[in-house]
């Protein structure tokens, strides 16, 4: 047990953690094909039409696992920012600010797909529906933290004002859902309701699951890219990051 | 305790010597809120309707203007070190501040809001539902806006970037606030929208100085 | 009794210092020197406890500073770069709101007293903005002369002060050392105090 534990302590170093990383990501990317090719054929090829929504409806594949991603994200980033806040850890930091990005663009694509969705089904790109509206404000709380750590320059001060954004984001984001849920319902008169769920054919189920594994594959491994560059850059006046081929290869 | 009555004193005495501050977000409120009738025409039944959201946007915007400044003088003058310093917790210390603050912004905000309601041809009891949601929400939003600037302290372009961090975070007390005149105007009463608000407010006095001061600490370092 | 263990300090990606052992007791004060950016400033207030160091730890009587908290800060008088002066309130007002903020008693009397005596009689009631740099360091010299701590840590104090508050300031010094205190001070200048000891980082 203790030497388990102390094995996972040794990853959280960024030294040791960055070889592990470069191990770990072609296994992401490989799975996130995998899943990503099969959801994308069940989606298009086994999936049945829609008979209330024709084609058009396909585009959920795309769009539930982005918006499940983009939750998701948020919960994961504030998990490590609290993680780096209380043990003060490096590599927990450099988690979040990698995850931030990634779990913005999903919540792009949830509202982008989303609206693509819309225009066929509702007639309309957006509605002021509960979901998609907590979406958007999910959307500026990224925006919010990724600006927070663009402006700071020091390194480790930027983790830890991120990390608090983080936490009060956490806390927020069931209040906003909850409170945009009960301004819609009393606004209900001149919305749409989504939330009627049709009985959904086993097949589409199952595609969007493979898809939301494609989704965090494709997450874990980007993340993964973008905090092994993050290590680089802040280490780089370390010995042994000048000692690594890729940056003497570079250097000299 | 004395310390933080000595910081809240201090806070609203600097307001009077420096009163262009208060009362420039005092006019900001007043300006924004009379600009709408012009953009949307003096019909009487669509200005009553818009009436709750005007108000309270104007008033998250008129809160949010002073905001950068709320520790970034005490931060420039070493002030803050010494708060940091004293021998009561700088938690106490900055929830003094932030109350000061209130009292500076928010309470003005409050005792204006009801002439502007006029303007919008509000009756009376919606008026009192606007005052007293107002009231519940006003500290939430000196609050909540406390974190943003404690977080931009000394950060490229903070004036900019604290309403990026805030206004998202604004949104619960806008819906609330607001829906408590609309709920009142059609019949409903104001007592669910408004319990919550207290509910927040509650939750917001025993978080907010927390993250703010944690937010602080890591701008002194 | 104030001591320091192998402290460290990181700014940035840079170094300053390393492996800093020294310890102050009662009755004794320290002179901090170095270049420009030789990390002086920063150890001060690690010294304050403002800033975490990024090794080693200090010790107040023995006691780690961080476990001490509110019990270190009742001891201590920090005075940084920042005049930590408001410009539009009175020196009155100034001194009088940093002796409540530091807990202590002190009756509107004696804060004039203790203006009076650095020079600043007759501008008790005028804003200190319209005070010249050297008299608004002299409001906190007046902080210095009213403030029960046993431990002054102060950051250039020398600065903007004309020959005759630079004495006042020393006898300040030498009276609280004398009176079993602990000063530690950083100063471009040599100090005109006896004894001392030197820290070179």
């Amino acid at each position: 047990m203790s030497n388990r534990l102390i094995n996972w302590f040794r990853y959280a170093s960024p030294q040791s953690f960055y070889p592990l990383a470069g191990k770990l990501i072609p296994w992401f990317w490989a799975l996130a094909a995998l899943f990503g090719l099969t959801g994308l054929y069940i989606a298009f090829f086994v999936a049945p039409t829609d008979f209330q929504q024709g084609e058009g409806y396909r585009i959920i594949f795309i769009h539930v696992p982005a918006a499940w991603m983009s939750m998701f994200i948020y919960l994961v980033m504030a998990f490590w920012a609290g993680l780096g806040l209380a043990l003060n850890t490096r590599l927990s930091g450099m988690m979040a600010q990698a995850l931030a990005p990634t779990g913005a663009l999903m919540a792009f694509l949830s509202l982008w797909t989303g609206a693509f969705w819309g225009k066929p089904m509702w007639g309309t790109w957006w509605v002021w529906d509960a979901r998609l509206t907590s979406a958007l404000i999910l959307f500026f709380l990224y925006i919010g933290f990724i600006a927070l750590q663009a402006a700071i320059d020091d390194a480790r001060r930027a983790d830890r004002a991120g990390a608090i954004l983080a936490l009060v984001g956490v806390v927020n984001v069931p209040i906003i859902y909850f409170s945009v849920k009960w301004w819609n319902t009393l606004h209900q008169g001149a919305s749409v309701s989504l939330t009627k769920a049709p009985t959904m054919a086993a097949t589409m189920l199952w595609g969007m699951l493979i898809m939301a594994l494609a989704f965090w594959m494709y997450s874990i491994a980007v993340a993964l890219m973008r905090v092994r560059a993050i290590i680089l850059e802040r280490e780089a006046h370390t010995e042994w990051v000048k000692a690594l081929p890729e940056v003497r290869g570079s250097t000299s | 305790m004395n310390a933080v009555l000595a910081v809240i004193r201090r806070d609203l005495l600097l307001a009077m010597r420096r009163k262009s501050e208060v009362f420039t977000a005092l006019f900001f409120f007043v300006i924004v809120t009379s600009l709408f009738p012009l953009g949307l025409g003096p019909e009487p039944a669509l200005l009553k309707k818009i009436a709750p959201g005007v108000i309270w946007v104007a008033a998250l915007l008129a809160t949010m203007l002073g905001l950068s400044r709320l520790f970034a003088p005490d931060h420039a003058d070493g002030t803050l070190e010494q708060l940091a310093l004293s021998p009561a917790p700088l938690g106490l210390l900055i929830t003094g501040k932030i109350a000061a603050h209130w009292i500076t912004t928010g309470l003005p905000l409050v005792l204006m809001a009801p002439v502007l309601g006029l303007q919008y041809d509000l009756d009376a009891g919606a008026l009192g539902v606007m005052v007293a949601a107002l009231l519940l929400g006003t500290p939430l939003l000196s609050l909540i806006g406390a974190i943003g600037a404690a977080l931009t302290l000394g950060v490229r372009g903070g004036g900019v970037l604290i309403s990026l961090l805030v206004l998202p975070l604004y949104v619960p007390a806008l819906i609330f606030g607001a829906g408590a005149v609309e709920a009142h105007l059609s019949g409903l009463g104001a007592a669910g929208h408004l319990s919550l608000l207290a509910a927040l407010l509650a939750l917001a006095v025993f978080f907010a100085p927390w993250a703010t001061t944690a937010a602080l600490r890591i701008a002194l370092e | 009794m104030l001591t320091a263990r192998h402290l460290a300090c990181v700014r940035g990606e840079r170094r300053l210092f390393s492996g800093l052992d020294f310890a102050v007791g009662a009755g004794q004060w320290l002179h901090v020197q170095g270049e420009n950016g030789a990390g002086k400033t920063s150890l001060l207030r690690i010294l304050a406890g403002l800033a975490p160091p990024a090794a080693g730890e200090i010790l107040w009587h023995g006691e780690p500073i961080g476990r001490l908290g509110e019990d270190y800060r009742r001891e201590l008088l920090f005075l940084g770069h920042h005049s930590a002066v408001k410009e539009e309130l009175t020196p009155l007002e100034n001194l009088l709101f940093a002796a409540r903020l530091d807990e202590c008693a002190l009756s509107e009397a004696a804060a004039l007293k203790a203006l009076a005596r650095f020079g600043l009689k007759g501008r008790e009631a005028l804003p200190v903005r319209f005070l010249s740099a050297g008299q608004k360091r002299r409001v906190l010299l007046a902080r210095l002369a009213v403030r029960q701590a046993r431990l002054w840590i102060l950051d250039e104090p020398f600065t903007a002060l004309d020959v005759k508050a630079v004495d006042m300031l020393s006898a300040l010094i030498v009276e609280h050392v004398e009176g079993g205190g602990i000063a530690i001070l950083t100063s471009h200048q040599t100090i005109p105090l006896p004894g001392g000891q030197v820290l070179k980082i």
